[in-house]
């Protein structure tokens, strides 16, 4: 390299150049990330920032006044009595979604995953919820579950009274939960569908010899190889749970009661209804402490859960 | 000789330039772009209000105004999120219920100086009564612009295929109250049309339900605004009636039906009079306007307001002020009166409504219109409203149910809103 580089500088320059390839590439590679690193600087940590900035004050919008208060709208977040029945309805709303999303997911893509004719157009039948846009999709299902809407009219040609969906605490959630599973299903179908075709076939083979009957070999092999793909939706959907807004906005308005008033549309209401931007800051740091916390504790439970890691 | 010309050219065509530069910088200083927001998209609302633009811009040539049209649900929500992101816009229009919000919180600006002073104004003519809810100190921090009384819309061929008695006849005879009005629509109920429809209430927007108890003399606070009054004889006998009306008689559509009366589904339907451009033309039915009906606090009236406010933070504030003084002065409101009544006197006549309401009648004008302006209670409203409409709203739930139990549903929201209203 020394010898390199007196070629290079006849004159005998002793330093050697700022512009080593070593600094080249790293440069390219922080070129590269750049437009990616500025949006998460711009529009995630400086937010975040902000956020918590906020929550430290009293801000009315209206008198426009932007005091401190120190802790004061965290105090509030303690004694706020409609926060405990904010948090169990995300708690149910978020554990019926994981569980209802991903078992219909694995169970579409098991029977999916067949060589059969025509299996394209089933799989994207089931995957094309997901391009729709999520309030359209909302919209449509909101009519559905009107109490003379379509569902209750296809239920009466079979003689059934169904019941007033988005007007009764418990069908208010589960028609909030079923909503969303079926528009979001098809993406866990696909990583689950990547993950089944992705296990080897001599496996199987090799358990049919053993004489494995077929839910055996679902239990010893399928869910152990697609294990990580399971780590992986399951934190998508948990946390994609916590941040669902736009189904209940339009669905149930957090009704009946506060029966489906997640944390989301709570902070919503707080800031921009109520116009507590200060106390609806602090109700985004709790979330944010919950969302962390949880992909935290699955990331440390992929030991315990998952079968390998690539 | 070449070098000398160059430079010279370059001089002129500098100066030349810099010249135009200045003029367009003193231009573009001058220009005023005020913007508006308004929860309608009426196209007919908007030809009129650019109308009033143009003619504004007449006399102000530097100045434009657009109007932002934000969804009618969301509307305050969507205003105050502006405002929190430093993009207010100069005037809002602003619900009666959040009033007290905007006009308390200093966020207006004072709009009395520039209504007095603008020539022909005649502020004084504004009947105190419509201005009450806007004015904090003596000084009027937004013009009501709209004073819309609610009444029911009718269709009268429903009520005569379903053989029950019109509200035209029942007020002949003077039995139009709230017994036999029920009586009518469930008798429409049960030939399998929607009854009464109480318009915007949907089971959340509660307030909308003023139209009914204040027939019983109910409020949902005192006078003062400081004592929840939801628990008193009135309002409970009031909701006792509506829940018997829903879920015993079945003359009011339940919670997650849908019924649209300007769909010509509906018996009856109970909203401000503007609503009347939404009957249909195409297929239309034999309809009425007739005053709300007489409830066990006898007769009695409901108006809606609109206000229109200038953003005190807004850089042309003094300018929009000038802008509202022109939108709202005695010409424009005669113009605007024909979808938003005017609480001028001078325009309160029946000749001139008529004018304005070409599809209303003359005894219609005359009963509906002005005796409901003359006589009637605003929506009720409060500081920090949207607090207070949510808890009632989330408990309100636990009536609209067939086995409620609405008395102790009333202690439960006294109890709740009781410390906001005292705040």
């Amino acid at each position: 390299m020394a010898v390199a580089q007196e070629n290079a500088h006849p004159e005998g320059r002793s330093s050697s150049p700022f512009w080593t390839i070593a600094r080249r590439d790293s440069l390219a590679g922080f070129l590269f990330i750049a437009p990616q690193l500025i949006g998460i600087v711009v529009f995630v940590l400086i937010p975040l920032g902000l956020v918590f900035w906020y929550s430290l004050h009293e801000w009315n919008v209206l008198a426009n006044t932007f005091t401190y208060t120190g802790a004061q709208n965290y105090r509030m977040l303690m004694e706020d009595e409609s926060l405990l029945e904010v948090l169990g309805a995300t708690a149910i709303f978020s554990a019926g979604l994981v569980i209802f999303n991903l078992s219909l997911a694995l169970l579409l893509a098991v029977l999916l995953n067949q060589r059969l004719a025509g299996i394209a157009i089933f799989r994207t039948l089931f995957f094309s919820p997901v391009v729709v846009s999520l309030v359209a999709w909302t919209i449509v299902w909101g009519f559905l579950l009107q109490k003379n809407g379509g569902i209750n009219g296809m239920l009466l040609t079979f003689g059934i009274e169904g019941p007033n969906w988005l007007r009764e605490e418990t069908t208010a959630m589960i028609s909030v939960i079923v909503v969303q599973v079926f528009k979001n299903v098809g993406l866990n179908m696909i990583l689950f569908l990547a993950a089944l075709q992705g296990v080897p076939k001599e496996l199987y083979e090799a358990a049919r010899i053993d004489g494995a009957p077929a839910f055996k070999q679902f239990r010893r092999i399928t869910l152990p190889l697609i294990s990580p793909t399971i780590l992986l939706t399951s934190i998508i959907t948990i946390v994609g749970s916590l941040q669902v807004f736009a189904q209940i906005a339009v669905l149930t308005q957090g009704g009946p009661g506060l029966s489906t008033t997640v944390l989301v549309y709570y902070l919503y209401q707080q800031a921009f209804q109520f116009h507590f931007f200060g106390y609806g800051s602090t109700l985004s740091i709790l979330l944010f402490a919950i969302v962390a916390i949880l992909t935290f504790a699955q990331w440390q439970m992929r030991k315990r859960i998952v079968f390998y890691e690539s | 000789m070449l070098y000398q010309r160059t430079l010279k050219t370059t001089a002129c065509a500098l100066a030349i330039l810099g010249t135009f530069a200045l003029g367009g910088t003193a231009l573009a200083q001058d220009a005023v772009n005020l913007r508006m927001t308004i929860w309608s998209a009426n196209e007919a609302h908007l030809k009129l209000f650019n109308e009033i633009a143009s003619g504004f811009k007449k006399d102000h040539p530097n100045v434009s105004v657009t109007y932002e049209s934000l969804p009618f649900e969301t509307y305050t929500t969507a205003l105050t999120t502006q405002i929190a992101g430093g993009n207010a816009p100069d005037m809002a229009w602003i619900f009666e219920t959040s009033a007290y919000d905007f006009v308390k919180s200093g966020a207006l600006y004072p709009l009395t100086d520039t209504l007095k002073a603008a020539e022909g104004y005649n502020l004084d003519e504004v009947s105190a009564g419509a201005t009450e809810r806007w004015t904090e100190d003596g000084k009027l921090y937004a013009y009501p612009f709209s004073t819309s009384p609610f009444a029911v819309f009718v269709n009268n061929d429903l009520i005569k295929a379903a053989g029950a008695k019109t509200p035209a006849e029942m007020i002949a005879a003077g039995d139009w109250t709230w017994d036999n009005a029920i009586a009518t629509a469930a008798a429409v109920a049960k030939s399998g049309k929607g009854g009464l429809v109480v318009r915007d209430f949907n089971y959340q927007a509660w307030q909308y339900l003023t139209s009914v108890w204040n027939g019983w003399g109910a409020s949902p606070w005192s006078a003062d605004g400081k004592t929840c009054t939801m628990a008193d004889k009135p309002m409970a006998d009031a909701l006792a009636f509506i829940h018997d009306a829903v879920f015993t008689k079945k003359a009011i559509p339940g919670p997650g039906e849908t019924v649209d009366f300007f769909a010509g589904n509906a018996a009856m339907t109970i909203t401000q009079i503007s609503r009347a451009s939404l009957l249909p033309k195409e297929k239309p039915f034999s309809w009425d306007l007739v005053p709300l009906p007489k409830g066990s606090a006898g007769e009695y009236a409901l108006i809606g307001q609109a206000g229109i406010g200038v953003m005190q933070s807004g850089k042309n504030a003094e300018t929009a002020a000038d802008f509202v003084a022109y939108m709202t002065n005695p010409e424009n409101s005669a113009k605007l009166s024909q979808f938003f009544p005017s609480a001028r006197k001078s325009l309160l006549n029946a000749d001139i409504l008529k004018k304005t309401n070409p599809l209303l009648t003359q005894e219609q004008i005359e009963k509906v219109v002005i005796s409901g302006i003359a006589t009637g209670k605003v929506m009720p409203g409060h500081t920090g409203f949207a607090q207070i409409q949510q808890m009632v709203r989330s408990n309100l739930d636990a009536v609209w149910r067939p086995e409620a139990d609405v008395p102790a549903t009333l202690q439960k929201i006294c109890g709740q809103i009781g410390p906001l209203l005292k705040r």
